[in-house]
Parts: structure tokens; sequence; C-alpha cells
């Protein structure tokens, strides 16, 4: 059943330059913004590019920003906006056509994150392994992230500032703060925090927990606790004048 | 669901419960959109937002449905492709030399249905078995592994690729790729018939040629043209799509997911025999084919599974 007719303005164009172009779509009951861009491209714009998969919020995959905001295409419903919408690709990473972004840099940063290590006890158990229930639920968290890389879009620290060579973003957050809480993992993470990762540049807008579609707590139960774990470390007082006073005595985590 | 299954109910397996809503529609007791209702108000509001968060998520916002205190309507999709390549069960080789496939794509690991959660276990074991017979066959540079093209095929197949970007006037992919699906549904639904899969085969048949002067969608760039793309998968949906329609009506049984009105009942003769594709010069050819025995160890495991239940309860 059509409704109305939509006015939708997709930005066209690669990475030499582009604009904003209008399309008409008919507009039926329950449609979603990614609705009305397949539409155009199955109608009017055969070589519309977008990415997209599931349709049902999981695949992380249909990323864009929909009159400004960060969002999945396709948990947007056409009746929450006007009858003109627009809708651009992901300004944070490199555009490669249309909707389509490079987003390989976030693969480059994960490989660099130390994955789970369990004890050699651990491993040679052939015991399952115990772990406290709130342990799980924290965890299940921070894998609840589906990888849309919108947090890391709406990030001014990436976005604005294009910080990449010494921030790793929320996303990368989250699956740190899932590695340091995790009761079997045996690495420490928060010269890498402090380093690397510079988890110290992020002022805590907490921009990124409003565009999560997955509602993690990105700021909050992520970011936080990762800070405060690097600084008690590299910045508490007490330690630091204790420290004076014994010497010079190295810091565990910078070994 | 009593009247389908009165022990399980709603729990069900998915092939009962896919034909069960289908049964309910076709009798004029369907939902408005032509599904069914699913009530679990009967469970705690807290306990369904902790256990279905993105369901009640997205009920709520795309359909304005607060699955804690409404049914909501839902209708079955397609459930799995339990077909697919034909593949050695240890390195996961196909036919084709250098070529390994895991996971959907790949036959027979389901039988005729697949069951929750084993697309899981599968991925894992198979596709481990599949990297490691891929590399092994790499490394140990056999003839075997390597597959052979001449110059002229790899042409022929460059300039096919290349062809709809060059037909500005040839028919929509787009268009074409909805009628294929259209087709499929229409005539390999839920529960099929001899007399509609054959409808449906004339149908792949005529949307075949069709594709063969499809364009590209108007647009000749080769950055990114997702019309293009379609253009060129076009090809292998109509092969799954003919080999379905095939082995569907060369299946004259009903088994699993495979569920045909005119011929309601399994039959146990048909119990280790499988149906493969074949390309021919006359086009594809569907033939029975004794499956080989189970290794020992695995129908050691099976008969230890079936074990567990009573007769009654393997019905």
């Amino acid at each position: 059943m059509q409704i109305s007719d939509l006015e939708l303005r997709i930005w066209r164009g690669d990475a030499g330059g582009g604009e904003l172009i209008s399309y008409s779509v008919p507009v039926r009951e329950g449609m979603v913004v990614l609705d009305a861009v397949l539409w155009v491209q199955a109608n009017l714009a055969s070589d519309l590019a977008v990415r997209w998969n599931c349709k049902a919020a999981k695949c992380g995959s249909c990323s864009a920003e929909i009159q400004g905001f960060p969002r999945l295409m396709c948990k947007s419903p056409i009746a929450e906006y006007g009858e003109r919408i627009t809708v651009r690709p992901m300004k944070a990473f490199p555009l490669i056509k249309d909707l389509v972004t490079d987003v390989s840099w976030n693969y480059d940063v994960n490989k660099a994150i130390p994955p789970f290590t369990p004890s050699d006890d651990d491993l040679r158990s052939s015991e399952p392994w115990r772990m406290q229930q709130k342990d799980v639920e924290r965890a299940i968290e921070f894998r609840k992230c589906i990888e849309c890389f919108l947090c890391q879009d709406v990030c001014h620290v990436l976005r604005n500032h294009d910080a990449k060579g010494v921030f790793y973003g929320p996303r990368f957050f989250v699956r740190i703060a899932s590695l340091e809480m995790h009761p079997k993992d045996t690495l420490d993470r928060r010269p890498l925090l402090k380093g690397k990762a510079g988890v110290g540049l992020c002022n805590v807008t907490k921009c990124c927990s409003e565009v999560c579609p997955e509602h993690i707590k990105i700021t909050d139960n992520a970011i936080i606790p990762l800070k405060e774990r690097m600084d008690d470390v590299y910045f508490d007082p007490v330690r630091w004048a204790l420290r004076r006073l014994g010497g010079g005595r190295k810091l565990r985590a910078n070994k | 669901m009593e009247r389908y299954d009165r022990e399980r109910m709603e729990l069900s397996s998915r092939d009962i419960v896919a034909r069960a809503i289908n049964s309910e529609v076709h009798a004029g007791r369907g939902s408005p959109h032509g599904g069914v209702f699913l009530d679990i108000t009967h469970r705690k509001a807290d306990y369904i937002k902790q256990k279905l968060p993105s369901m009640y998520e997205q009920f709520l916002k795309l359909a304005k449905v607060d699955i804690t205190s409404q049914p909501m309507e839902v209708a079955p999709t397609i459930h799995y492709a339990m077909g697919g390549v034909r593949v050695d069960a240890e390195t996961g080789a196909t036919t084709v030399p250098g070529l390994f496939a895991a996971g959907e794509v790949a036959a027979g690991l389901h039988g005729a249905n697949r069951l929750g959660g084993n697309s899981l276990s599968d991925l894992l074991v198979f596709g481990k078995r599949a990297g490691e017979g891929a590399a092994a066959a790499a490394k140990s540079g056999s003839s075997a592994a390597e597959p052979r093209f001449d110059q002229r095929e790899i042409d022929d197949a460059i300039a096919g690729l290349l062809a709809p970007l060059d037909r500005s006037d040839g028919e929509n992919p787009y268009q074409l790729q909805a009628e294929i699906q259209e087709t499929m549904s229409n005539h390999a639904p839920i529960v099929r018939d001899g007399r509609g899969l054959e409808a449906g085969l004339a149908k792949i048949v005529e949307l075949g040629s069709r594709s063969e002067s499809c364009g590209a969608g108007g647009s000749r760039t080769l950055a990114f043209n997702p019309g293009w793309h379609t253009a060129g998968d076009l090809h292998s949906m109509l092969v799954n799509a003919e080999a379905l329609l095939r082995s569907g009506m060369e299946r004259k049984e009903s088994r699993g997911a495979h569920a045909r009105s005119d011929f309601p009942t399994t039959d146990e003769q048909l119990d280790d025999v499988n149906l493969t594709a074949e390309k021919s010069p006359d086009g594809m050819v569907v033939k029975p084919q004794r499956r080989p025995p189970l290794p020992a160890y695995l129908a050691e495991a099976v008969r230890h599974a079936y074990a567990r239940y009573t007769p009654e309860e393997r019905e």
C-alpha cells in the first residue's frame, strides 16, 4: 500500500568529489531508509553503491548518516523523518563510492590488539572453566558489538581530528574492555591503552554510546573503567610519591 | 500448534512449525499480512526483554508492537539450503580441482533437514577441515589441486562478465532477480507439488534465456557497480533454482524440509538415495545416486543416538 512520495537525497560520488542527488520514492507501510535506497538502486540508479546484508540490524553493514546522524539504514523507519530525507556516507572513513566507505583501518587496529590469552594451566585443564555470572554478563554486553563502526564515525577524535595514528576509537575500547575484564585472561593491556590506543584522548562526550545500535554503554562501562585502570597505575599521586621514595621501582605495566 | 505437534507445541522443529503456519494461512485462519500470530505474553516482560532483546526492540521500533503485551505477526522465510556443492567430507574438496567448500554452500551434512544450532558446529568442524584440506593440497603441489584452464576459456569468462556493460538497452538485472525470487516463492514453496515445480522450471528456463541478453542497468562503470554485479550473479541464481526444482520434481516423497502435497509420505526406499545435478551437453541432468555407507564410527554414533528413543518417538 503506497502512502505517499518521499524525496530521498543521496550523496553520489567518489573520492574525487560528488553531490547530493534527489530521487522520488514511493513510500510503503513499514518502509525503512534502506528499503528506499534499494528501491532507487533497482529502479532509478543501478550503479548506486551501498553495502547491506541482513536487513535485521545484526550484520553492521548499512551504516550511513541520515539527516546528519550516524545510523543503520535498516533500522531507521521512514515514518520517523519528514518527507525529505538526506543520506550521506560515513564521514570518518575514506570514501570508495556513494554510500560505501573504506573501513579497513578498523580491521588493522583490531589485529594490533593482543587477543584473549588464558593461563597455561587453564589451557591444559580438561575441566570446564568456571566464571561468576556477573563476569559473564559484563562480557556479554561488550560482545553484542556488531562492528557497524557508527561509534567510530561519530567520535570527534576520529571524525574531526582524524587521529587514527594515535587513537583506537570507541569500538576498540569495547574490545579491550571485554578482554581486560575477562576473568580468564592474563595479559595486561594498560601500556597499550596509555600508548598506541590513546584512551586518554577520549574526553567522555558519550556520543559513541548515543549512536550504538546495540545500546552498549560504551563510555560508562568500557572507556571510563579503562581510563581508571590506566590512571591507577600511571597517574596515582600516592604511587608516584612512593616510587620517588622507594627509588625508581619500575611500573609493572611497563615491563 | 496442538493440531500439529501436541507434545512440543510451538517448540516443535522448524519444518513442522513452518508447515503448520502454511496450513493455517491456507485454511483462511492467517493474520492480516498473511502470517499467524505468535503470543509470548504469558512470560514476564523482564524475561522477554532479557532473553529476546533484539526481537523486542525491532518489533517495538519497526512495527510499533510491544511483544511483552501484544501478539506478534510471524511468517516462515527460507529455512536453509540443504542441497549444495558435493564435497569430500574429510577435506572439503569439490569435484573441481583446487576448489574447496564448507558451510551452507556444501551439501550433505544435514540430510533433508538442518536442525537449529547445527550450522555453527558445521562451520567450525568443516571450515577447519576445508581450510586444512586446501592448505595440504596447495603445499603438495599435486596436479589434482590445480585447476586447468586454457586461454580461450579465460577469455570467454571475461567477455561474458563484461558483456552486460555493453548492452545499454538490455533488461534491468534487478527486475530479473525479483522475478527469479517470485518464481521460486510461488513454485517451490514450503509445500510443493509436481505440477507447480514443473511450471516453475519452465519459467526459470525462460528467465535464463532472458538473462543472456540482460544489461547492467545502464551504467558502464566498473567501480562498485551493484547493477553489474547483479547481472553477473543471475547465472548462479538460475543454476541453483534449476537444480532445486529438478531435484524437487525427482524426489517423489516428503522428507525433512521437502514436503510434497502429491507425495505426502516418506519413501523408505529413498533413505540412502541422494540426487546429484550435473551439467551435460543437453543441459542439467539430475540423477539418483546411492549414498555411500557411513564410516563405522559414524554409524555407531547414529545407532547410539537412535537407541535413546523408543520407536514411537522416532516417528
